[in-house]
């Protein structure tokens, strides 16, 4: 009994899999798997973002840029050698990942708004890049085709008479990242819990007591860097099989950033449930708001709450609930 | 001589550009380089600056560079407010950086949202006489044009950063908001109000957004997310410079603007957005501290 309690939190995790599997198979409107896939990837990469924006202080503008870089790996590869979509995850996750080494390696030395700021600008110097490439569609644009009967390790995944496990690719990739999600969250649990993560806290009470008390500053944020780019890498590299047509406007869209950066700190920054939080919040209400309102007042109210939230709730909404210490 | 001959002009149209920068970095060189308030709406506001001169000139007619003026007392006001509100919530309170970023890249987006609810996504563009023609020479068989858009925001932005450098360097509140930057608790024992000196000082960068949204609409058509790709040049300049050197801002924007024309000229206009976070990311490497700069970057 006690070793089951000692483990609930991952008996939770493959609880909320098992549900979400189970949706899948009970034939809801394809339309809900369509939304819920945009919310559950949100809750991935605000998780990623809160790695080391939350637990270290560290604020990264630059998600768009490690999303895209997730993104047009994929693309890369389906274009290459038409890989298959488990692959294209990994690698687009180990390229953002050295991206987030180099950009940290160069600017986290220095005092935590030059690392912002190089982030904000590497999402555009990205989209430069992309928009002169030509192998993966330039600035017009790519569309990919999704395979028609994937199959995994021999197994057929997706097929439209039934044969598959799942009967259309949208569920299959609702399954995909509801998985990649919860792996992200236990990760950003784990980090929370363990060596890592406190001594990010330390790092962000005080950087300078912290590297005077033997925290290893500079390889503790390079490591939160590289682990935070990777999984943000990962949600966008299954990216372009939900889309199915990607140009660099959309990979490389600002309004990412302002999600990863507002769905914690609406949730609450400083514990993993936070940005779960914020982004089931705010990725249903905008899912909602996009359909019901229009999509730029939306946004406009994301801005205006994100800015209340900053000023008035720093602790976000699981601050509320927590005792005042 | 064809390659001279390009070369030439490109480093005619580097200089007049970074003429141009100057002016859009001036007003982050004050907020950042000597207040230490990272606003990274800066572009966004410029931006916000070149839709009122777009709605001036089509509306009333008035020339593009005037409405800049007319414009500049209503961005001190809004510095003045912004600054303000900072102080109230983040830096009385000495929260984290990380709050302070978030409140301005929120500004960023809502400002962004405004401009294109009130003007949708087109691009737009002004009318002016100095707009669209160009001074054409040759000096010893070497053909060259000036565009006289680009020039006249190269002469306007000249006479407001020197302006700008002459009164931080001569006056009283120039040297007051000179030792806000080095020691604020000496500067309250003097006797002045470092808050007050503060508020006023991010209310003159901000009042630099008026006439650099007049010069930006002058050189380029904007459409309301433009500012986005300004961050990275405005940035680059601030920190090439050096934190809190006006001098070093327009050293490094000469800089920028003809790496900028040259990487165009002869590798491609699309390439040009990479040229400045080569250089940001260069400089934060090897020299953090920037040409001019006496700041501390740890």
């Amino acid at each position: 009994m006690t070793t089951v309690l000692r483990y609930k939190f991952e008996l939770g995790c493959v609880l909320v899999l098992v549900l979400a599997f189970v949706l899948t198979q009970i034939g809801v409107n394809n339309f809900f798997f369509f939304a819920g896939f945009a919310v559950v990837q949100f809750v991935m990469i605000a998780t990623a973002w809160n790695i080391l924006g939350g637990y270290g202080g560290y604020i990264n503008f630059g998600t768009a840029g490690f999303l895209g870089v997730g993104s047009y790996t994929a693309i890369a590869l389906i274009q290459w050698s038409d890989v298959s979509i488990v692959p294209q995850i990994i690698i687009g996750a180990l390229m953002a990942g050295l991206l987030g080494l180099f950009i940290g390696y160069f600017t986290l030395r220095l005092r935590g708004v030059y690392f912002a700021i190089a982030t904000l600008a590497l999402a555009i110097v990205l989209e430069t890049f992309v928009n002169n490439w030509d192998f993966v569609g330039g600035a017009a644009g790519i569309s990919i085709l999704p395979p028609r009967n994937p199959e995994l390790l021999g197994v057929m995944i997706v097929d439209r008479k039934g044969a598959g496990i799942f009967d259309n690719n949208t569920e299959f990739l609702f399954f995909l990242i509801s998985a990649m999600a919860i792996f992200s969250v236990w990760i950003a649990r784990t980090i929370e819990r363990g060596k890592l993560g406190r001594g990010l806290n330390a790092i962000k009470d005080n950087e300078e007591a912290a590297e005077c008390m033997g925290v290893p500053t500079l390889r503790l944020k390079l490591v939160a860097t590289t682990v935070s780019g990777s999984l943000m890498g990962a949600a966008g590299a299954i990216f372009p099989n939900y889309l199915t047509f990607v140009d660099p406007l959309t990979a490389f869209n600002l309004e990412f950033a302002i999600n990863a950066l507002a769905m914690p700190m609406i949730g609450g920054t400083f514990t993993w449930i936070g940005p779960v939080i914020g982004a089931l919040l705010l990725g249903t209400v905008q899912q909602i708001a996009i359909v019901t309102i229009s999509s730029e007042l939306n946004l406009l109210i994301l801005g205006v709450v994100l800015v209340i939230f900053v000023v008035a709730a720093p602790h976000g909404i699981v601050g509320w609930f927590m005792k005042k210490n | 001589m064809i390659i001279l001959e390009l070369f030439i002009n490109a480093l005619i149209s580097g200089i007049l550009l970074g003429g141009f920068f100057v002016a859009l970095a001036i007003g982050l060189s004050i907020c950042f380089g000597l207040l230490d308030t990272v606003n990274i709406a800066h572009p966004t506001f410029v931006v916000a600056g070149a839709f009122c001169a777009f709605f001036l000139n089509s509306t009333f007619g008035i020339d593009p560079i005037l409405a800049g003026v007319i414009m500049t007392p209503f961005f001190f006001a809004l510095g003045w407010l912004i600054y303000s509100a900072y102080y109230q919530f983040f830096e009385r309170t000495s929260a984290q950086a990380l709050r302070g970023l978030a409140f301005f890249f929120g500004l960023l987006f809502i400002t962004e949202v405004v401009l294109i609810m009130v003007s949708g996504v087109d691009h737009r563009l002004v009318n002016a006489a100095y707009i669209g023609k160009s001074f054409r020479g040759a000096v010893a068989g070497i053909e060259f044009s000036v565009p006289y858009r680009l020039l006249s925001a190269f002469v306007v932005a000249g006479i407001m950063t020197l302006g700008l450098q002459a009164f931080l360097d001569r006056s009283f509140f120039g040297r007051a908001t000179r030792a806000v930057h080095q020691d604020m608790m000496a500067l309250s024992l003097m006797g002045v109000d470092p808050v007050t000196v503060k508020r006023i000082a991010f209310g003159i960068g901000l009042g630099t957004c008026g006439i650099a949204g007049a010069l930006m609409i002058i050189v380029i058509p904007i459409e309301p997310a433009v500012g986005r790709v300004f961050i990275g040049n405005v940035f680059a300049i601030v920190v090439l410079g050096g934190l809190g050197s006006i001098s070093g801002t327009l050293i490094a924007a000469m800089i920028l603007g003809i790496a900028e024309s040259l990487v165009s000229t002869f590798f491609g206009p699309s390439w040009a957005p990479a040229v400045s976070f080569s250089i940001l990311l260069g400089v934060l490497a090897f020299r953090p501290s920037g040409l001019l700069g006496v700041g501390d970057t740890r």
